[in-house]
């Protein structure tokens, strides 16, 4: 492997502080690993690592943190596992909880900013076309890779922090522009124009795609190109959950998409594949595991909720109150918009717990036990089951909010004609 | 019989081989504090990794499995060697962790197709080459 003066300096610890020297030998290994020649120079790093999974990870980022290393390019937290603002909401244990809250001062003591959020490319930090990060989190690793432009390979765990503190990454995979080109193509122009403007088309779509992709690069054809932020949020996060990959094009949206021929890099599609109604309903059925019924709660936010969502949920449930607990999950950056002009305390008042830096799929909040929850995320439905043992039953954010009023589940129909 | 296979983090052990039969992520597949396999649907569902030497044809790959098995190691209850179908570096960077905490370390091997069955005995050798002795 080819590596640079400066490099090579912090790596035999002549430059650099020891926890600069550990930082490079992870990067470097993960390069030899997986067979990159270089590294390559990022600007900026999302951190997966400050979610708690037992007191090893937190010795180590402590130990880097000790050692001196700081993060040399601006970088965001994904959730930790407590809300800072509530820790009582969390069923952790009192050690556990000391032990996670150690974690995230350890990602701030090595000076990332505390953002908390799986949505950092809505609090602010958005990457511009052609740059170079090395993002974590598999919803953000989509958004900004697909949406965004910026080029990541999905970063987890250690080697996260491991790039922000050595600003480099191994240089291979979504880093090179040749690997970058749709292979696929899914083609949606069969479907109802009305059915693809919906909101909860978006993470339905996204679900079918990574089943059906895998790893291989896609465009999407036939997206209407009024799609929204949250709606193409909502569209990753599911293509992220179900499938390996970190990037889809959707033609006349995204920008290494003008149109279709582009995102192939002019090479004709190895295969187009055409979606049905048919299929779109099967893929929105698999994101239930529970049948219609009563329901025991219902959450949103994953990824977290945008003031403009919690400006819809708030239209949409009026001043009826709900009768099963009702958590939204958002990011700082989103509570402190709705603390602007008072719809936090609306959402409050209305019995909604909001769940601030973290969310009820990542941590024990929903009640121990089994129980099903209704949510329009395909993100929560897919983990909602092996993480929380709570069933989760899907429908749009319209059907969350009138079951979580009435107790079971309602589906409008209507919207999937 | 005598295998070589490419060495992604070098070391050696011997031990007992469990095969996972069916792809696994470690993050929401292996229990990070009994090293039970916990997904349910899994073939290999209730069978503990600790101290076997694990053969996976196929990972799914969640980024935080290096975690989960960093977990392992730490606590000592980690498999004793990783024989991979394909490369990967998501658990090797877990091995990485531990070697720099200094925690201990355990072999991991790349061999595509490894005719391992649960229940052989192996000896991972530090050039990457694998001696089967008995089953």
């Amino acid at each position: 492997m080819q590596l640079s003066q400066i490099e090579k300096a912090i790596l035999s610890g002549d430059a650099g502080t020891p926890g600069n020297t550990m930082a490079m030998e992870i990067v470097v290994a993960a390069a030899r690993m997986l067979g990159a020649d270089e590294l390559v120079e990022i600007e900026s790093s999302h951190i997966d690592g400050c979610l708690y999974h037992g007191d090893s990870g937190v010795l180590f980022c402590e130990k880097l943190a000790n050692d001196g290393a700081r993060v040399k390019v601006p970088t965001t937290t994904n959730v930790g596992a407590l809300n800072l603002l509530k820790p009582d909401q969390c069923r952790l244990s009192p050690d556990e909880k000391k032990m996670a809250y150690r974690l995230m001062v350890a990602h701030e003591t090595m000076g990332c900013a505390p953002s908390w959020t799986c949505t950092p490319y809505q609090a602010g930090a958005r990457p511009k076309l052609g740059q170079q990060v090395a993002w974590g989190e598999s919803n953000a690793v989509a958004f900004t890779n697909s949406v965004l432009g910026a080029r990541t390979n999905r970063y987890g765990d250690f080697l996260d922090i491991a790039c922000a503190i050595s600003a480099r990454a191994p240089y291979i995979g979504l880093h090179k522009p040749e690997n970058r080109k749709a292979k696929l193509v899914i083609d949606v122009t069969g479907l109802n124009p009305i059915l693809r403007k919906q909101d909860a088309f978006c993470p339905v779509l996204g679900s079918m795609i990574g089943r059906l992709v895998g790893d291989t690069v896609c465009v999407v054809r036939g997206m209407p190109p009024s799609a929204t932020d949250d709606q193409l949020k909502a569209f990753c996060a599911g293509v992220a959950s179900t499938g390996a990959v970190g990037l889809v094009h959707i033609a006349g949206v995204t920008p290494e998409a003008p149109d279709l021929a582009t995102a192939l890099g002019h090479v004709p599609a190895v295969k187009i594949i055409k979606v049905t109604h048919d299929m779109v309903i099967e893929a929105r059925d698999r994101l239930s595991l529970a049948s219609a019924g009563p329901i025991d709660s219902m959450a949103l936010g994953s990824p977290h909720f945008s003031y403009d969502e919690c400006q819809t949920f708030l239209k949409l449930a009026g001043d009826q109150s709900f009768v099963v607990p009702v958590y939204i999950c958002m990011g700082r950056h989103t509570l402190e918009q709705l603390q602007l002009d008072g719809s936090d305390i609306q959402l409050v008042e209305l019995g909604v717990e909001l769940v601030i830096d973290t969310c009820v799929v990542v941590t024990p909040i929903l009640p121990a036990g089994s129980g099903v929850m209704m949510t329009n995320s395909a993100k929560f439905a897919h983990y909602a089951n092996s993480n929380t043992g709570h069933q989760p039953v899907f429908g749009t954010l319209s059907d969350c909010v009138v079951s979580a009023q009435a107790g079971h589940v309602i589906w409008d129909e209507e919207v999937w004609l | 019989m005598k295998w070589q296979a490419d060495i992604l983090i070098k070391g050696q052990t011997h031990g007992e081989v469990l095969r996972l039969d069916a792809p696994i992520s470690f993050w929401g597949g292996i229990s990070p504090r009994s090293s039970e396999v916990t997904l349910a649907s899994h073939p290999q569902f209730g069978v503990k990794i600790s101290h076997k030497i694990l053969v996976i044809p196929e990972m799914i790959g969640s980024s935080s499995s290096s975690a989960v098995l960093l977990e392992l190691i730490y606590k000592g209850i980690g498999p004793r060697g990783l024989i991979l179908g394909a490369g990967d570096a998501i658990l090797p960077i877990g091995v990485v962790i531990a070697q720099q905490m200094e925690w201990g370390s355990i072999p991991i091997l790349k061999l595509p197709s490894a005719p391992f069955v649960s229940g052989d005995q192996l000896v991972l050798e530090e050039s990457g080459q694998i001696l089967k002795i008995s089953h």
